[in-house]
């Protein structure tokens, strides 16, 4: 791990932990902001549809995604935290949790947005996606976008393109492993895209800095990131759409009896 | 494309032989498997213990030189990490201090502070040493490990700790090496305790840094009853420099002689550190578990249908495992050594490896028709999959092998890792797990024998009747082997969420498992972890064991290389040499008194400290934690992780302080401190924490239990366990009670019962309003479903056969008896038939003279008959193949030559076409009898009725000779009758104004009921129900029904039909010969022939929008567009045959032999649940509403909530409810449900969907 040392040994000159997780909880901070705008019309909408079934089972489904976002967040930030501070967990508790409060909210946030977008793009273009709909496929997904994080995270790459561009097949292939689906790609890209020129915005405003930025002050593998973080979000809400469907469908039946 | 077919083909056919193999030699095969899989992992073992602990390699100082980066030739005594310079080189400086003679005049501080404030002047003889040989001038500053800032989270220590400068360790840091500070501070005690964290801790603390040696023996405490201080001076050097460590040496020796010491001084030890798992890694690592397991949960979730479940599952993982080990192994056999952490890719590689193919055959196989022998099934589920498997390995090949071209060595090595593994988990599953499976199978299909054989020996008579032999074949049963009574397995009951909870802890002594393993991990971990304990004692065992340990060492006694790995019971160094003498070491005592004497010799021996050097003195660090040097490294920012440091030899200094030069030093506070209460507080801090740690787990554990306590108080309620007397209508046999006492809620659902058959019910049919059934003595009963009440009697007045005479009597008033007497049906004498009273305008049918003499000796065929073609196709699986289907000619007539010539009376009643009734026969019966009152057709009493419906107040009555009657509901008499075919009915639909007849031979005959009257007649009676059948014109008795053959289909199918169902203008029959056929009602023009099924058509549901689905013996559930023609989906949801199938506007609900209730999407043919029932259940089904579904259980139907799978309630039927199974189920228009149970009908309401409904 040369690299890694090396940028231990710079960053221990400066105030290092302080500068460690930003690149992180950069990308999370801005997902969750490009969140807020889309949730408050999503809620709105729910508000507006009173619909009592679909609003528990919608708001249930959110919940999930919510904490499944929430942990990811903190399990992929600690999986960011370089291994030679190993012998002091306190301090590196305290790292994880100096850092802003609001960001794994606002990954979970922005996990659930996606998860429930998924499956209602899926809706609205009237293509269910019946691809690999079960949980095993599901956890498999999440173990890849996992792996896939802690690949940009210990990996040693020659070079940043070599990374980005290995980052980009794994997302492609996490892509075609567990969704295939057009509209899945379409929302990924769109994903990333936003995420990352909100992202690219917040730095330009000095919010927060890279350490080590190397394509127009950003980390050029970050849209991979959030490509298959879009798509494993994604996968789980199509899942816990697909098991709630069933309920749904007989319970509107009735409903519609009555 | 050839190419492929031809490639798929010889696939295909190769795994088929590998199927069968496997499945022949499963013994043979499982230990070939097995003892290559030890083969491969043997490699394994050259492999280091997994684990963190240091690993020590011990050279000589003499010719010590700094290892070269390159490996050299010679490696085979040094280990791997032995490369490089190391991080840094320790020399610690070992000082013995004790205040000699001592005097009683001193206090319990003078023990201590003196010689602490020794370490000052030693300190700046280190500090000022300098080494001048003819090369140049060298210091500790040139030599030592500069030092920059501490860690920014170190504040606290930043006081203490040196910075900015040569790492130099001694307790003077406390003071900041100012002997001005030291002689002013009050408290030292206080001053070394304020750094110390608080709590329990493993890890090294400040003061273990300081001084070099673990707490309790450095003697700096008031209770100390040795009255020797030990502390070292560690000095951190960057580079190793002999000359200079030499003359530092020898200057320290001259300075402070230690004259009793002897320690070794030759070796230098290395210590590599392997890499710390922290928190910061763990989580992630423990987060790619818990994602691994879940996809293992998930995937192994979906085995199905098997024997055992966890069986398989096991070997799944097994497969997994072993392949992973395997890929290791090899790859470790061809030279590569893994770098990558192994816990950390082994997550990703098993998802990689992924347990899909293992699933994908189990499920495969187990889709095979169940009736093939063992191999065979093996053989076809593998060539079955055969090509997905292959495709898909091949996919991931080249995926992996794209990965490997990415060109950086971690995702290389993974990538190879990942091919090799995914090979030998090819090989695994095609011999391990296939031979498993294949035991597995076979271990099911015994399990079916034992199941199937008793139920058969089991089976209860049929009671034996006069006409029994012509007219009465067996009730039908769902199958022979379902019949077993078992006590009713627990149910899947409602109950509240907070109970399954509490209930699924209590099944699984969760908690109380999860504590046990929580405790035995703890400590396994604290035994670990313990400097003292286990950890040190493997490193020790593994540089024991090792031959590069003492490579160096040459004559080294063994226990010098090793670490004492327990430090003697007393802790200090005088007690432990007794424990640990040296065997090279002279006995220091005498020296020792001699010097102890000379400064006071009136003093007793014992109040003169002595300072011994010891063996464990040696290698003193060895004492300390095992993560005493990372943590001193990781201050700076160094990590030690995956390098090495070179401890030297210890440099021994013996310090006498004479009494006076104590008290001179003496502070002023120091004598405030008391003389301590001798003898009774030694080893007064230990054993407080060990106290305090007891103290804490008792609280923890009151807590615990207040805490359980609550949560029971919380969770269960005051009057738990009385469930049953709280409802005290019902008793608590009669309950489904689950284990634990909870009883589900009563409602007000009781059942009617409708007595008055004599036999067991064969046929029902309604259409809403009325209600007809049909017992075998070929009664036929009409019953208003609203009141119950039975409304006609066909035969109109009461027939009775008198088991005595063997004719029919008159009875009259016998349907005011409303329970018939079972018994008198017991004769056995009469083969049939009878006679009937002139007088109730009956024919008198004289019967040929019975022969009681053939029936003594005749052979009991019961068994071999089961005529229920309605709902069920003979599933003697033992004792036919398939493809014969029905033809049980050749049973009878051998069974019969060895009696007598078959007389056609008896053949009769066999359901057989081969021995059918002659024809002629019948007729000429008919002939003799008068002509019925209204002027039509007689009816046939002789022979049972097989199939009926009904539609307005008609009755169509379908028998076993071929005859289609038609009969007034209302007034109870024959309208019309069709004899135009001979063969048995077999199923009857009648929609409108045609009936569709199914027939034994294959046929399907079209009738159209034409009723000549005024058009204004025709009137609809009874609401248009939610029923799929339209309603009905009803017809007035003045009509004249006549019943006309229009359309024969001779062959409909090559095997005997065995279901028949209409709706929506469609016909659609289902046969033996594994297809099924769609007409048009109109024209009886055949629309489609429905193929994909591999066994017969057991069930068939057509309703009015156009959905059809079938079910087959082979377990198949397929649907189909009935205006293509095409499947919508295919799934395999039961072992053995379905027996009944609904669907609902969202699902598609289907019954099976294996007693298995399955809930299937029907859009996308998922199954959502499944229903497991008591054996002998699964067979009737009802849906009353969208979600309420209604299966019929013994003596009892059961209401399950369509949308949970949650059972709402059990309904008993009556009271002697044993053993009457539910056969036949109809749900009524107004959500009532008929079934028949016995020779009773129940006629259950139920009110709560009313209510949900309007």
């Amino acid at each position: 791990m040369p690299r890694l040392e090396e940028h231990c040994w710079r960053r221990s000159c400066t105030s290092r932990v302080e500068s460690k997780n930003y690149y992180r909880e950069n990308w999370v901070a801005s997902k969750a902001e490009e969140m807020m705008s889309i949730i408050t019309s999503v809620l709105s909408n729910v508000y507006g549809s009173l619909h009592s079934v679909q609003t528990a089972n919608l708001i249930r489904r959110g919940l999930v995604l919510f904490t499944v976002g929430v942990f990811l967040a903190l399990v992929l930030n600690l999986l960011q935290v370089q291994r030679n501070v190993t012998l002091f967990p306190e301090e590196v508790m305290a790292t994880l949790f100096s850092s802003a409060w609001w960001i794994p909210p606002c990954c979970g946030t922005a996990a659930a947005v996606v998860g429930l977008l998924y499956p209602c793009i899926d809706s609205h273009l009237g293509e269910p996606h019946k691809f690999k709909r079960e949980w095993a496929s599901v956890m498999r997904c999440i173990a890849v976008f996992v792996g896939i994080n802690h690949a940009s995270a210990k990996l040693d790459f020659a070079n940043n393109v070599q990374l980005s561009l290995t980052l980009a097949a794994l997302s492609l292939g996490l892509w075609w492993t567990f969704d295939r689906s057009r509209s899945g790609f379409g929302l990924g890209i769109g994903t990333a895209f936003l995420a990352t020129v909100i992202t690219q915005l917040l730095v330009y405003n000095g919010v927060y800095q890279y350490t080590y930025p190397d394509f127009l002050y950003v980390r050029s593998w970050l849209p991979c990131i959030f490509f298959s973080g879009g798509v494993t979000a994604g996968n789980i809400g199509r899942q816990l759409a697909m098991v709630t469907h069933y309920h749904n469908a007989t319970l509107t039946i009735h409903e519609n009896r009555k | 494309m050839t190419v492929r077919e031809r490639l798929r083909e010889k696939i295909s056919a190769a795994f088929y032989r590998h199927g069968l193999l496997c499945a022949s030699y499963p013994v043979p095969i499982i230990l070939f498997t097995s003892a290559s899989i030890l083969a491969c992992c043997y490699p394994l073992l050259r492999l280091p213990l997994p684990g963190t602990g240091p690993v020590e390699f011990t050279t000589r100082v003499r010719d010590y030189t700094v290892p070269s980066h390159e490996p050299q030739g010679d490696l085979g005594e040094q280990p791997d990490w032995y490369r490089g310079p190391p991080v840094a080189y320790i020399q610690p400086v070992l000082v013995k201090a004790a205040v000699s003679p001592w005097d009683s005049t001193l206090v319990p501080v003078d023990v201590f502070r003196s010689p602490l404030g020794r370490v000052f002047s030693l300190l700046e003889e280190i500090r000022n040493h300098v080494h001048d040989d003819g090369s140049g001038i060298r210091s500790l500053e040139a030599l030592c490990l500069q030092v920059t800032d501490l860690l920014p989270g170190l504040r606290r220590m930043q006081r203490v700790l040196p910075e900015h400068g040569c790492l130099l360790v001694s307790p003077g840091n406390y003071w900041q090496n100012q002997r001005e500070l030291f002689d002013s501070d009050p408290d030292l005690l206080k001053t070394v305790h304020q750094h110390e964290p608080k709590g329990l801790h493993t890890s090294a603390t400040l003061r273990d840094l300081l001084f070099g040696v673990p707490v309790k023996h450095t003697g700096v405490s008031l209770y100390s009853r040795k009255r020797v201080v030990t502390y070292t001076i560690t000095m951190v050097l960057g580079s190793y420099d002999a000359r200079f460590l030499s003359s530092l040496r020898a200057r320290l020796r001259q300075l402070h002689p230690s004259v009793n010491c002897s320690l070794r001084e030759d070796h230098m030890v290395h210590v590599h550190f392997k890499e710390e798992i922290g928190m910061a890694e763990l989580i992630p690592l423990v987060t790619t578990y818990i994602i691994l397991f879940a996809y293992i949960y998930f995937s192994t979730r979906k085995i199905d249908m098997v024997k055992s479940k966890w069986g398989l599952a096991l070997a799944a993982v097994v497969t997994v495992l072993s392949s992973l080990l395997m890929s290791v192994g090899l790859c470790t056999l061809f030279g590569l050594t893994p770098t990558l952490n192994g816990g950390e890719i082994f997550p990703y590689l098993v998802v990689v490896i992924g347990l899909e193919n293992v699933l994908v055959l189990t499920k495969s196989v187990v889709s095979t028709p169940v009736d093939l022998e063992v191999k065979l099934r093996i053989a076809q589920g593998l060539s079955n999959e055969s090509w997905s498997i292959m495709k898909n390995m091949a996919t991931e090949l080249c995926i992996i092998l794209i990965g490997y071209f990415t060109l950086v060595p971690a995702i290389q090595e993974f990538c190879l890792f990942a091919v090799v593994g995914l090979v030998s988990d090819f090989f695994l599953q095609m011999f391990f797990f296939t031979t498993v499976l294949s035991i597995d199978i076979r271990r099911m299909e015994l399990a079916d024998l034992n199941r199937r054989l008793p139920a058969e020996a089991g089976m209860p008579l049929p009671k034996p009747g006069p006409l029994r032999p012509r007219e009465a074949p067996p009730p039908p049963r769902p199958s022979p082997h379902t019949i077993t009574l078992q006590t009713p397995a627990f149910r899947n009951l409602r109950l509240p969420k907070r109970l399954r909870v509490v209930y699924f802890l209590a099944r699984t002594r969760l908690a109380q498992r999860f504590i046990m393993v929580g405790t035995v991990i703890w400590i396994g971990i604290l035994a670990y972890t313990d400097p003292a304990g286990l950890r040190t004692y493997l490193a020790a065992q593994v540089s024991e064991q090792s031959p590069l340990g003492d490579g160096g060492a040459g004559g080294l006694p063994p226990h010098l290389g090793v670490a004492p790995v327990f430090p003697g019971p007393g802790g200090d160094p005088v007690g432990t040499l007794s424990v640990l003498p040296a065997p090279a070491e002279p006995t220091p005592l005498p020296e020792n008194q001699s010097q102890g004497h000379h400064g006071a010799p009136g003093e007793g021996v014992p109040l003169v400290p002595q300072i011994s050097w010891g063996a464990e003195d040696e290698e003193g660090w060895r004492r300390l934690s095992f993560r005493h040097w990372p943590s001193l490294f990781s201050y700076y920012n160094i990590t030690l992780a995956k390098r090495y440091i070179s401890i030297l030899p210890v440099i021994p200094i013996t310090l006498h302080l004479s009494p006076r030069e104590a008290i001179e030093t003496r502070h002023p506070q120091d004598t405030r401190h008391p003389p301590p209460p001798s003898l009774k507080t030694n080893d007064l801090p230990a054993d407080l924490t060990l106290y305090k740690v007891a103290a804490l787990g008792l609280a923890a554990g009151v807590l615990l239990v207040l805490l359980l306590f609550c949560l029971y108080r919380v969770l269960c309620s005051r009057n738990y366990g009385q469930n049953g007397v709280a409802h005290g209508r019902r008793r608590r046999g009669d309950l489904p009670c689950d284990d634990y006492g909870y009883s589900p809620p009563i409602s007000e659902i009781s059942p009617l019962l409708l007595c008055g058959h004599s036999m067991d019910i064969e046929c029902l049919a309604s259409d809403g309003m009325l209600l007809a059934s049909c017992c075998l003595a070929g009664q036929i009963r009409v019953w208003d479903t609203q009141t119950g009440d039975c409304l006609t009697v066909i035969p109109k007045h009461g027939l009775r056969r008198s088991s005595s005479s063997g004719c029919w009597e008159q009875r009259d008033g016998w349907d005011a008896v409303g329970v018939a007497e079972p018994e008198n049906l017991g004769g056995g004498t009469e083969p049939g038939g009878g006679v009937f009273d002139e007088g109730e305008g009956y024919p008198l049918r004289r019967r040929t003279t019975p022969r009681p003499a053939l029936f003594e000796n005749q052979p009991d065929l019961t068994p071999l008959i089961d005529t229920n073609f309605d709902s069920q196709p003979p599933s003697h699986l033992l004792l036919t193949p398939p493809r014969d289907g029905f033809d049980f000619g050749g049973l009878v007539e051998k069974a019969y030559l060895e009696h007598e010539p078959p007389s056609p009376g008896l053949t009769a009643s066999y359901p057989s076409p081969l021995s059918g009734p002659p024809p002629q026969r019948r007729r000429s019966l008919g002939y003799i009898q008068p002509p019925a009152p209204q002027g039509q057709e007689t009816p046939d009493w002789e022979s049972a009725v097989w199939a009926m419906e009904l539609r307005g107040n008609l009755i169509a009555a379908g028998r076993s000779n071929g005859k289609l009657e038609l009969w007034d509901a209302v007034e109870g008499s024959l309208r019309c009758s069709n004899e135009d075919g001979v063969s048995g009915i077999t199923a009857l639909a009648f929609l409108n104004n045609r009936i569709v007849a199914a027939r034994l031979d294959g046929s399907l005959d079209f009738f159209t009921v034409d009723i000549n009257k005024p058009l204004g007649l025709l009137q609809y009676r009874g609401p248009p129900g939610r029923s799929n059948m339209p309603p009905s014109p009803c017809y007035s008795s003045e009509d004249v029904i006549s019943c006309q053959l229009t359309r024969s289909v001779q062959c409909a199918h090559q095997k005997p039909i065995t279901v028949l169902r209409a709706a929506a203008g469609r016909v659609v029959t289902g046969s033996q010969d594994h297809t099924v056929r769609v007409y048009r009602l109109e024209d009886s023009c055949c629309l489609f022939t429905l193929q994909g099924h591999s066994g017969g058509i057991t069930a068939i549901y057509i309703d009015q929008t156009m959905v059809l689905a079938s079910g087959g013996q082979d377990g198949a559930i397929c649907l189909w567009d009935v205006l293509t023609g095409s499947r919508v989906s295919h799934v395999y949801g039961h072992r053995g045959d379905v027996t009944s199938l609904v669907c609902t506007t969202s699902c598609v609900i289907s019954s099976g032999l294996d007693d298995l209730i399955c809930i299937w999407d029907r859009s996308t043919g998922i199954k959502l649940y499944s229903i497991q029932q008591e054996v002998g259940c699964g067979a009737s089904l009802g849906v009353i509403s969208e979600s309420l579904l209604v299966t019929g259980g013994q003596g009892c139907v059961s209401f399950w909530d369509l949308n949970f799978g949650d059972l709402l309630q059990t309904v008993y039927l009556g009271q002697s409810s044993d053993g009457q199974g539910v056969r036949q189920l109809v749900v009524l228009n107004n959500a009532a449900i008929v079934c028949d149970f016995g020779s009773e009908l129940s006629l259950v309401y139920v009110p709560s969907v009313l209510e949900k409904l309007d």
